[in-house]
């Protein structure tokens, strides 16, 4: 009798106690209607902060750094914060970072993840929870048909780019000899998809590498018995500069092309000047360092250095999701319909951000440009022709 | 499979999988001194590897070449390969004797079972490791191409570059000079009497703590000539390099035989091969699957490796 008498209490403390928990956490909600009023609410950044992919994404945790600066000083009392997610660029450590974002309930919106692999883990959290996301650098197509609804890219997918890059190949490279290789990742696998319906009878050879592969000696010997003229790499820089470097120590002389997973500092520094010289890349995106507007003064003032890949991007998509605080958006719901019917300009961009209605940006808005190491710097930014 | 790729590139498949190899085998050495003389697989001598590869692109640094400059003459590149042959070998070496003298030792006064010997080890490794990372940035980091980058010659679809030469060469050198050492001098008589009975061996006044760090410092200074090279080679580095090459050195030593130093060298090159054959045939993301099941089968015929394991008996 006695133990029941003290169970029953148990239990009521218990009670008592989960009650009051949900009482106080009540009160940290953000209030719905206060308009811009609302203090404190967060975005999310999700992506490779630290690791061999983060030159591709700091840039962007900068350009979303500065939006949120310039927010607070017009608007007194926001006090909007960006909350940084680390993911590494990998998969296995996205999973518990989504679900760390979703527990914080003062986060509207999060721009990333900035990869295609750690967005297949990551965006079914989100959605569960409806958080809403924009990414402005993850672009394997097939993210938009998962049905997530929270998803928004903020750049065009490789199915722009990878025909672009075969294009290039076939119109400018006057390349009829291709040799391609993936990284078997989710988006070197689906760039390397696009490009090669476009070579068509053009492509003499295919290999696959693996992350984190540091010889590649035999596909150096395959290229060159292949007799290629030019070699795609589909995948991301810590695998194709020493991959560059051992092609052009073997020597291969052709072109050597790849997407915007190759379109950051450290391809041009690890590689080094004379075997980068006349590598190509391409990218969904425009020269940061031409933005529109005061952007790249403002970034250069605030960090230091030029803005690098898709500082501008993230820059104007972390500007969308203030847009929408700024007009009381200060849930989650309110802030994915917001998204939903939103139709702006980008004043570093100058990209009309409008979605469609599985999450793509508006195929009017999609411009690939192709860059070409020159001198140990990305140089000649030139759009290429949509077909 | 690729047959085609295999048999056009026969020969540079071959240059290209010997020169791996080499440093596979000098990675090799160093686990199987340790293992012949104290039955430890030192886990943290991939970690004493990738500091060589750090001390090779710092040394290149301060003598004014990082990824960006341009190719030197033949002269500067010699000299500057000299000296971060030096450099490298001697940090690496001073590591591995760190590692001895504070992941081990202490154990080893105190009678500590093997188990907690692994666990030290794999302790080592990773602080070695992430101490270089954190203080590295965990960045990638571009190494300069030193040698000529012209071929040697070049015939019939047969091309040599220069570097995989000096590889081989240097590797095999080196070897040679530790198999000399150890079967010749009186260091490495004491070696070998340790290897065979360290008991025994103290009562003949064998020093033992000083042969296990000579021991340890041999096997660092070979990991310094394999990082060099293998920096040349890779064209870059970063705090985690240590750990494939720990794993695949390590399985070169077995698949030679571990404890054998002839069996490492063996092991090695037959690895390297192995490896590229196989990466020719059925494509490179399957390099690691065929070196593992090479390494499978032999071990099912061949338990103790290739040529046996023992150090210290007629064989080492």
């Amino acid at each position: 009798m006695r133990q029941r008498l003290a169970r029953v209490l148990g239990g009521v403390a218990i009670l008592a106690l989960v009650a009051g928990g949900a009482a106080a956490c009540k009160k940290e909600e953000p209030a719905t209607n206060g308009g811009s009023t609302v203090s404190g609410l967060k975005i999310g950044f999700f992506g490779a902060l630290t690791g061999d992919a983060a030159g591709l994404v700091t840039p962007g945790k900068n350009g979303a750094e500065l939006a949120i600066a310039e927010y607070n000083a017009a608007n007194p009392g926001a006090n909007v914060t960006l909350v940084p997610f680390d993911s590494q660029g990998s998969g296995d450590k996205a999973a518990p970072l989504a679900t760390a974002a979703v527990a914080d309930e003062k986060i509207i919106g999060v721009v990333g993840p900035a990869f295609s692999g750690e967005s297949e883990v990551a965006n079914p959290i989100f959605d569960k929870a409806g958080l809403p996301i924009i990414t402005q650098s993850a672009t394997r197509p097939s993210l938009n048909s998962k049905g997530w609804k929270i998803f928004h890219r903020g750049v065009g997918n490789d199915l722009s780019q990878g025909p672009a890059i075969g294009r290039y190949l076939k119109d400018v490279a006057k390349a009829d000899k291709v040799y391609l290789v993936d990284d078997q990742s989710a988006y070197g696998t689906g760039l390397r998809d696009e490009v090669e319906k476009i070579l068509g009878a053009a492509v003499v050879g295919k290999n696959k590498v693996t992350e984190k592969q540091v010889e590649f000696g035999p596909v150096v010997t395959a290229v060159k018995n292949s007799g290629a003229t030019a070699v795609f790499y589909g995948g991301y820089t810590p695998e194709a500069a020493p991959f560059l470097k051992q092609l052009r120590a073997g020597g291969f002389k052709g072109t050597f092309i790849g997407g915007d997973g190759l379109y950051d500092a450290n391809m041009l520094s690890v590689t080094g000047k004379a075997d980068v010289e006349g590598a190509v890349v391409t990218c969904p995106c425009g020269p940061a360092t031409a933005a529109k507007g005061n952007f790249v003064a403002d970034f250069k003032a605030k960090f230091g250095t030029d803005p690098g890949v898709y500082a501008d991007v993230a820059y104007d998509l972390t500007k969308v999701f203030l847009e929408g605080f700024k007009a009381g958006k200060t849930t989650r719901a309110d802030m994915q319909a917001f998204l939903g019917t939103y139709n702006g300009v980008g004043t570093a961009t100058g990209v009309t951000y409008k979605w469609e209605a599985n999450g793509e940006l508006d195929p009017a808005q999609v411009s690939i440009w192709a860059f070409v190491a020159k001198d140990g710097a990305w140089a000649n930014p030139t759009q290429l022709p949509k077909s | 499979m690729n047959f085609d790729d295999l048999i056009q590139g026969f020969p540079d498949l071959t240059t290209t999988g010997l020169a791996q190899g080499s440093i596979y085998a000098l990675v090799a050495l160093g686990y199987t001194l340790v293992y012949g003389v104290l039955r430890l697989i030192n886990f943290a001598h991939s970690e004493v590897f990738m500091f060589g590869t750090f001390a090779a692109l710092w040394t290149w640094g301060l003598m004014g070449y990082d990824s960006n400059s341009a190719r030197p003459d033949l002269g500067t590149a010699l000299l500057l390969v000299l000296v971060s042959l030096v450099v490298a070998s001697l940090f690496s070496g001073g590591v591995a004797m760190v590692v001895e003298a504070v992941a081990y030792r202490p154990l080893r006064k105190r009678n500590a079972p093997p188990l907690v010997f692994l666990i030290s080890a794999i302790g080592a490794s990773f602080v070695l490791a992430e101490l270089m990372g954190a203080f590295t940035e965990r960045r990638q980091q571009g190494i300069p191409g030193l040698l000529p980058g012209e071929p040697l010659f070049s015939a019939g679809g047969w091309t040599v570059y220069p570097l995989q030469l000096a590889t081989v060469v240097v590797a095999l050198a080196v070897m040679f000079a530790l198999d000399w050492f150890v079967s010749k001098t009186r260091f490495g008589r004491g070696i070998r009497a340790v290897a065979q009975d360290a008991d025994t061996a103290a009562l003949m006044g064998v020093n033992k703590g000083r042969v296990i760090a000579l021991v340890f410092l041999l096997g660092g200074l070979l990991a310094g000539v394999a990082a060099v090279f293998y920096s040349m080679k890779q064209g870059n580095t970063r705090f985690n390099v240590g750990f494939l090459m720990g794993l695949k050195a390590f399985s070169a030593a077995v698949l030679g035989g571990i404890g054998n130093l002839r069996g490492a060298l063996v092991g090695g090159l037959l690895l390297g091969l192995v490896e590229s054959y196989g990466a020719a045939l059925f494509g490179s993301n399957w390099t690691n699957v065929i070196a593992f099941v090479v390494l499978l089968v032999l071990l099912m015929f061949r338990p103790t490796g290739l040529l046996g394991e023992s150090l210290g008996r007629a064989r080492a």
